[in-house]
């Protein structure tokens, strides 16, 4: 499938920001599974620097400075992405999770301990045992990773109300999992943290949903939004992805842009201005479908 | 021998050092050591009236040194002096030397550590340290992988606390290798010692500390490979930290700009720092604000304390910093259990000091190691360095045991066991007699050019009674300086050359923050803001006191209308109030913290702005300053009012030596400039403020005169020329007209007038300089004796008029001058 995509974030400030620097996630990595076509920015005002690197995870990232005063900023990206749907294993094929969980406790650097990375506490996902136990009728003794992962997706997708007024992104996980209430990035903390808190190395995705207009209304430009899911390692398959925010596993509507432990490792726009005041921030997202495959 | 053969005093021979640890100072028999036996000697001597006689003056020089350590109890900090033993930790020139080896060797190998895991992770990939070692350890900081430091010098200062086992062998304790402290105590320790026990410091050929920071500043400069006078800063979070008295300390003894986040900012991927004559790019930064607060783009958001993009100036190798920002994560305890073997595998070497033996229990076996022996074990945190308390094990009963190993079970990778060292003990001088306390000494490391090189001395703590086994200031423990002996001449090395300047001037002494200047700016306002706070005071006061007739009635009455009118005293306050009232409401005055505009209130502004100056206040200005605090007393319930007069005549007397300090002592830079102009123009405001209620209320009482140039300090000023009751033309005269008079209009004008042009970057259409050329001129086209010839007729509003239009100008120009100069930074006080 092929995709143009259009992320525009705008920023408008209560008084002048005399000088701002950003680090945008907003260039789609490539994958087994993905390829970008083009990438471009557009940034007002014009910035001094852009500079691109390679993160940590190994996702693209821009440092960004605008020095100029200013009253409102605007980060414009635009890609097309070619994604081809996966293959997701047979869950009843895919190793009882413990197995998984002893494979990456081991203390000599293996492909399986070295996702120790995503194991551990990170800055929005803390392991308490309050998730252990929110996950362990999904995870029953020897009960294949898949199957049991499949089963936490959908429990959390039943247990949880999609509501967008329930939390901000500075919400703790602790707090989604007692409200049972949040949007897809709480869903996927709260994913991360269960798989965590009981041995499994888990990731955050950041990335975009193809979504579509109900049946007969024309598509809004601007209305979709982006998204976030969860990754979760599976010894002798690699990293198997969920959407509990959807119950289902992500096929080629779903574009990834990066993974990290969680959202403050990928945040799509992270800043700190200096001066402004209060801020407004607007985000508008268009992911359309290109028909012609030639791109 | 038995002690020494000077052992009539009890001093040295009641010392009962405890059994089962090693003593610094005798043996197992109560015998002497060797290299303790002059100082021993001179210890009995002394006696106990002479130790305590030294001790005594150890404390008033640190007093006045302001030598203090910040301690956080129930969320409120309070600055606790130092706590300085009168005997020194001796240690003789082979002892050291094999020290030294030891130390260096461990340095080198933490920083090989910090290259690979911010680099190519080989120790991971040959399996010498398994992975969750790193992916558990909260101070690996991931956007900082990558990040290559100039040189690969990640550690450049790096500190060790070790201690004796009971056979004398030295082991290591903990790494420190974050933002180590404790460098600028160790100098403090060793000025006061030096001069207490001067004799003795002479004949024990110490080794002098000053050679390991020339090294030090010649390792920094080293840094910064793309300039030849790299510009130094020390970045501190700020006077709220428990080493704040440090930071300030080591800034002025290095001579590097102290500055906190806010000074700096990242332009262009360079780091700058904010001056009132612009940016100045800075090269090297002395961290001691801890790595994750650096920078709240890549690290934590939440930090108030840091520079943002600080991270990725040092990644396009702008900026080196020391020690490079991620260097916490190799303090971590629970590398202690593999520094063994990666000791052999990258140096090739055995570990010339040991560890103290660990288990993390991030692994399985180590972890069941741990907790099948919590009877022998100390149980600490792997990560974290000693904030959180150590568990001893071994002397909890079942069921606490039994609470560790359910946590330990819960989160492994967070807890590392640990062999229980008994700490070496030395001597402790109590005020009547030697005490054994447990000690750890903190040696200090750092990069030169030419290698690592240690300080020959350190830190030594003792813990606060003999029986705890825990070492650390933050619950009270005291320290001592640390003697090393030369085997042959002392080197004699020091900051200054003989003339007593700087021995190299570093470009960076000039450079002063504008937060900086600012606080001088506030200091001069809010320092003069209380002189008229206390004049007004004294003025009314001295009226209460003793045999009062009709004239000092009338004068009283007059003053009380004036202090309503400048909202000292509340607007519904009866003029003539019985005495006790009003002598409450003028207690409250005095004392009253919470009360806006009260001394003791605006005593607190000048001690804040004080102290987040002090690195820039020679040594008498901050002496003064601080004695203005330190003599000001606990509110007194029933404090006569002569009393309150003592207290405001000496305030008086302390302010003007600060204003003298300020004219005599003070080079005419920027800080000092600021603290001139927020001076005048506080005292003009106050008087314009204080004349315009006087127009208002007393235009045509004779009885207010007095009074208002008695608080305005002229009543000698008009005498000299008048020679005459006071009348309302001739006060204007003298308060506002004469140039001559200091505490006049037409002084503070003049003296703003000679500022202005000096201004940074002055430029004649700059707003403040438009403003402040328009009071001027209306100003000086004033004819204050006919306008009060007027006014004493009945005929105040020309004269009313004028003063509002001079007093608007006023505080005009002062927000035009902020905006100016300062805008950029934070507002402060108020």
């Amino acid at each position: 499938m092929l995709y143009d995509i259009t992320h525009r974030t705008s920023y408008s400030y209560e008084s002048n920001v005399s000088f701002s620097h950003h680090i945008a996630h907003l260039r789609p990595r490539e994958t087994y599974r993905q390829q970008v076509r083009k990438f471009g920015f557009e940034i007002s005002p014009q910035p001094t620097a852009v500079v691109p690197r390679t993160d940590y995870y190994g996702n693209p990232a821009t440092f960004l400075a605008v020095e100029s005063p200013h009253h409102e900023l605007v980060v414009t990206s635009t890609c097309r992405v070619a994604v081809s749907p996966p293959e997701w294993p047979d869950p009843a094929a895919t190793p009882a999770w413990e197995e998984v969980r002893e494979a990456c406790a081991t203390d000599v650097l293996t492909p399986d301990s070295e996702m120790g990375e995503f194991l551990f506490n990170s800055p929005h996902v803390p392991r308490t045992h309050q998730f252990a136990q929110y996950a362990a009728p999904s995870f029953s003794s020897r009960r294949p990773l898949l199957e049991a992962l499949l089963d936490l997706t959908h429990r959390i997708f039943t247990d949880f109300a999609f509501d967008p007024r329930a939390t901000t992104v500075a919400t703790p996980v602790a707090e989604v999992l007692e409200n049972r209430r949040g949007v897809c990035q709480d869903f996927a903390h709260l994913a991360i943290a269960c798989l965590r808190s009981i041995g499994l190395p888990a990731r955050y995705v950041s990335g975009y949903l193809e979504t579509t207009p109900p049946p007969g209304k024309p598509r809004l430009v601007g209305a979709d939004v982006s998204h976030a899911w969860v990754a979760v390692w599976c010894a002798g398959f690699g990293w198997i992805e969920a959407d509990p925010t959807n119950d289902l596993l992500p096929g080629d509507r779903h574009v990834t842009i990066a993974w990290g432990r969680d959202f403050s490792d990928v945040s799509p726009l992270r800043g700190v201005v200096v001066g402004g005041g209060e801020q407004e921030l607007e985000v508008a997202i268009d992911v359309v479908r290109v028909e012609d495959a030639s791109g | 021998m038995i002690s020494s053969p000077l052992s009539h005093s009890a001093v040295v021979g009641g010392y009962q050092p405890p059994t089962g640890a090693f003593d610094e100072v005798k043996t197992g028999a109560a015998e002497v050591r060797p290299v303790c036996q002059a100082l021993m000697s001179a210890v009995d001597r002394l006696g106990a009236a002479g130790l305590n006689d030294r001790r005594e003056h150890a404390h008033q020089l640190l007093r006045e040194h302001g030598v203090t350590y910040n301690v956080y109890a129930d969320g409120h900090s309070a600055e606790r002096p130092w706590n300085l033993d009168m005997l020194p930790l001796l240690i003789d020139a082979d002892e050291w030397a094999r020290l030294e080896a030891g130390l260096i060797q461990r340095t080198r190998l933490l920083n090989l550590v910090l290259a690979d895991i911010y680099g190519p992770q080989r120790l991971l990939q040959e399996g010498l340290l398994p992975p969750a070692l790193l992916h558990a350890n909260p101070g690996f900081l991931r956007p900082c992988h990558g990040v290559r430091p100039p040189g690969d010098q990640h550690l450049t200062l790096h500190a060790v606390d070790i201690t004796r086992a009971p056979d004398g062998q030295w082991w290591v304790l903990v790494d420190r290798t974050q933002a180590p402290s404790g460098v600028g105590y160790t100098v403090e320790n060793r000025v006061v010692l030096s001069r207490v026990l001067s004799e003795e410091f002479r004949s024990h050929q110490v080794q002098r500390l000053a050679g390991f920071f020339l090294r030090r500043k010649e390792g920094l400069r080293a840094l910064a490979p793309w300039t030849d006078s790299p510009n130094i800063v020390l970045l501190t979070p700020g006077p709220l930290n428990e080493t704040y008295f440090e930071h300030a300390y080591l800034a002025r003894y290095l001579g590097y700009a102290l500055v906190e986040g806010n000074d700096l900012t990242v332009r262009d991927r360079r780091v700058y720092l904010k001056t009132i004559e612009g940016l100045q790019p800075v090269d090297v930064i002395i961290r001691r604000v801890d790595d994750t607060f650096c920078d709240p783009l890549e690290l934590r958001s939440d930090s108030f304390l840091g520079v943002p993009g600080l991270v990725e100036a040092a990644r396009a190798g702008n900026v080196a910093i020391s020690n490079a920002l991620g260097s916490g994560a190799v303090e971590a305890p629970a590398l202690l259990a593999f520094l063994p073997a990666l000791a052999k595998h990258l140096l090739g070497e055995d570990l010339l000091i040991p560890n103290v033996a660990t288990w993390w229990c991030g692994q399985q076996r180590e972890r069941e190691h741990t907790l099948g022996r919590l009877d022998r074990l100390v149980v600490k945190r792997a990560f974290v360095g000693n904030e959180i308390v150590p568990q001893f094990t071994e002397t909890m009963d079942e069921g606490a045991r039994r609470e560790i190993a359910a946590q330990v079970r819960a989160n492994p990778h967070a807890f590392v066991g640990q062999e229980r060292v008994p700490l070496s003990t030395a001597p402790v001088w109590t005020g009547d007699r030697l005490e054994p306390r447990p000690m750890l000494l903190r040696c200090y490391i750092c990069a030169t050019p030419n290698g690592y090189t240690v300080m020959p001395g350190g830190l030594t703590r003792v813990s606060a009674s003999a029986g705890s086994p825990i070492v650390t200031s933050r619950f009270g423990g005291g320290s001592k300086d640390t003697w090393v002996l030369s085997s042959g001449p002392v080197e004699e090395v020091s900051l200054l050359d003989k003339g007593g300047r700087p021995t190299r001037v570093e470009r960076n002494v000039s450079q002063t923050p504008s937060r900086v200047v600012e606080n001088f700016f506030w200091l001069g306002r809010y320092a003069e803001r209380l002189e008229d706070s206390t004049r007004l005071l004294r003025t009314v006061l001295s009226r209460l006191a003793g045999e009062t007739g009709p004239v000092e009635a009338a004068e009283r009455a007059a003053m009380i209308r004036t202090m309503i009118g400048r909202e000292k005293l509340p607007e519904d306050f009866d003029e003539n109030a019985h005495f006790d009232e009003l002598a409450d409401e003028l207690r409250a005055l005095l004392f009253d913290e919470e009360r806006i505009g009260s001394v003791h209130e605006l005593l607190r502004r000048v001690a804040y702005l004080t102290a987040s100056v002090r690195d820039r206040l020679s040594g008498d200005t901050w002496r003064i300053l601080n004695h203005l605090q330190t003599e000001f007393p606990e509110p007194i319930a029933n404090i006569s009012i002569h009393s309150m007069l003592g207290i405001l005549h000496r305030l008086i007397m302390q302010l003007a030596a600060f204003s003298g300090m300020g004219m005599e002592n003070t080079t005419r830079g920027h800080a000092w400039r600021f603290l001139d102009i927020g001076r005048r123009l506080e005292r003009a405001d106050n008087l314009m403020s204080t004349l315009q209620i006087v127009l208002e209320t007393d235009a045509k009482n004779p009885a207010a005169l007095v009074p208002l140039l008695e608080y305005s300090d002229s009543t000698m000023t008009y005498r000299r020329r008048y020679l005459a009751t006071p009348e309302l033309p001739q006060v204007l005269e003298v308060l506002l007209g004469d140039a001559s008079n200091p505490r006049a209009l037409a002084f503070q004008i003049d003296a703003l007038r000679r500022h202005f042009v000096e201004l940074p970057e002055h430029q004649r259409e700059h707003p403040e300089a438009v403003k402040f050329a328009e009071q001027h001129a209306i100003f000086s086209g004033a004819s204050f004796h006919a306008l009060g010839l007027a006014a004493s007729k009945g005929q105040a509003q020309p004269l009313k008029h004028l003063l509002e239009r001079l007093l608007e100008g006023c505080r005009e120009t002062s927000d035009l001058l902020t905006a100016h100069y300062f805008s950029h930074v934070l507002a402060r006080p108020n």
